[in-house]
């Protein structure tokens, strides 16, 4: 790890300050230190956030939805009873993150934050994994690599738990910057890099996560499904988000999003095609998952994944149902 | 070791003056003291590169030491303080070989500077039981096999401990679960399983 200067601000606009070009935010750190120490995240100055008040609590409120402070850990999150009645989805994704010590520190916003896990990117080959003009990855070890919108230059996926299923609520993120507050849609707060240059979400080295607002799920029925190689601490292979707002038994209209499948999560408009105006089934839901797939490209060595992808939407949606998966 | 020296256990606070570069800190709360680097709102402090000091609570005692602040937790205890029950494994956040309490909860103290936890509770295996009087899941841990090697001990023992806080009756299911975060490479999960079932059934312990 490189040497570094420390601050510990106590409001957002220090915060804000301090930060920039060199800088970096730190809030669980689980993933921060572990950059550091592999050298590719190599800061000037590391700005603790976790001493402004501003940024924790977590608050619902009757109509609008709930209120997620920046520095709300996931267990925080796993502890609230609101969310576990009307955000199923948020308490699975949250259930997937198998180690008591990272949802201890670890936030909900650090979790969106956190850099890609792909090998190449933590062994220093940056993002794309280019060499002599080349991706690395597509002739590479590309097991857990993207089957979706992979067409380059990036091949990774987005390591986030929380993203598909935030996506899927609607969910929103309020920024502070330079130029003060403004709010964004998770489900435009990720992009997929064009150059080495470009990062995989849109924050600047001068701006902070602050909040993230979800909006009311009455009504909704909404799940996660993760498929994932071992019980204990890991990233999933494939994983879903649904959101359902029913009318009787018939979908009225629906979101799908994919995680761990493509370097943006992905949203599927082809499932969601497939569920409206329909009842829940297991055959309907499987043929959601099919359509989630259908461009679907595997690499030399993920074609597995795409089965994966298949059926975590398929019991994302069976789960959200409340049906046997 | 910073300046060939063996820091000093004491019960006794940092000056503010390591804390606060205007008078007006004077008047900040006794509450935002405890941490390093914070000021009142608008000062703030950078601390580093070098050593800065740092006051640990460590197994219910006061430690003073200088460290940078890119050194962690798990370094600090270990190389400063000799307290040598967190392993140092993965240094990835992974294995739970460093696991150590952190205010009551289970954190990995390869993945927490030390800078950071300034003020904090800090508990290793050290603090929860002695040879002569060991916590119940360590007299567990030894009556039902739970380790090989021995390297993932400590760290299990903490994350087990918390745990049964948590879970004072869990399942089998429950225990996989819950323990997700910490791998043993000799594979004493049967007996890890074991200790904390007749941990559980035994009433458990005080918090």
């Amino acid at each position: 790890m490189n040497r570094f200067q420390y601050a510990s601000p106590v409001t957002k606009q220090s915060a804000v300050e301090l930060l920039g070009s060199g800088a970096v935010v730190l809030a669980g750190g689980t993933d921060l230190l572990s950059l550091m120490k592999a050298d590719v995240a190599t800061p000037d100055l590391v700005v603790n956030i976790k001493e402004i008040a501003e940024l924790k609590g977590l608050e619902h409120s009757e109509g609008s939805g709930m209120r997620i402070g920046a520095l709300v850990t996931i267990d925080e999150l796993l502890q609230d009873s609101r969310v576990q009645e009307e955000y199923p989805s948020l308490i699975q994704a949250a259930d997937g993150i198998r180690s008591a010590q990272i949802r201890s520190v670890g936030t909900v916003a650090g979790d969106l934050c956190q850099r890609p896990r792909c090998w190449y990117y933590r062994h220093g080959y940056g993002l794309l994994a280019m060499q002599n003009g080349a991706s690395m990855v597509v002739d590479g070890d590309n097991r857990y690599h993207a089957i979706l919108g992979n067409a380059g230059p990036a091949y990774f996926v987005n390591p986030s738990s929380f993203a598909p299923a935030l996506i899927a609520l609607g969910a929103s993120l309020k920024v502070s910057g330079p130029n003060g507050e403004k709010e964004i849609p998770v489900a435009d707060f990720f992009q997929t890099p064009q150059s080495e240059a470009e990062k995989e979400y849109k924050l600047s080295d001068s701006e902070i996560v602050t909040q993230i607002l979800v909006p009311a799920a009455a009504g909704k029925a909404n799940a996660t499904y993760e498929v994932r190689e071992r019980e204990a601490l890991d990233w999933p292979l494939a994983a879903a988000a649904v959101s359902l707002t029913m009318q009787g038994d018939q979908v009225e209209s629906a979101k799908v999003v994919l995680g761990h499948v493509a370097p943006v999560p992905w949203n599927s408009d082809e499932a969601a095609a497939a569920l409206k105006g329909k009842a829940v089934s297991a055959s309907v839901a499987d043929d959601a998952g099919k359509a989630a797939v259908q461009q679907a490209k595997a690499l030399s060595r993920n074609k597995f994944k795409i089965q994966l992808a298949r059926v975590a939407v398929k019991r994302a949606i069976l789960r959200a149902a409340g049906m046997e998966v | 070791m910073p300046e060939g020296k063996r820091p000093e256990e004491t019960g006794s606070g940092i000056s503010r003056r390591d804390f606060f570069k205007t008078s007006t800190a004077g008047a900040v709360s006794t509450a935002l003291i405890s941490k390093q680097g914070i000021a009142a709102p608008g000062e703030v402090t950078k601390l580093g590169p070098d050593p800065v000091k740092v006051k640990l609570i460590v197994n219910g005692k006061a430690r003073r030491l200088k460290v940078e602040p890119r050194v962690t937790l798990l370094d600090a205890l270990r190389n400063e303080l000799d307290v040598t029950g967190p392993k140092k494994v993965c240094d990835r956040g992974t294995c739970g070989s460093c696991t150590v309490l952190m205010d009551g909860k289970p954190v990995y103290a390869c993945s927490i500077l030390a800078i950071e936890a300034a003020g904090n509770q800090i508990v290793t295996a050290e603090g929860l039981g002695s040879p002569d009087k060991l916590h119940p899941i360590q007299k567990a841990f030894v009556e039902n096999d739970a380790q090989q090697c021995g390297f993932c001990t400590p760290g299990f023992i903490v994350a087990c401990q918390s745990f049964l806080v948590e879970n004072p009756n869990p399942s089998v299911k429950e225990i996989e679960e819950g323990l997700g975060g910490n791998l043993c490479r000799c594979g004493t999960y049967k007996g890890i399983r074991e200790a904390v079932l007749e941990t559980a059934a035994k009433g458990g312990f005080d918090a």
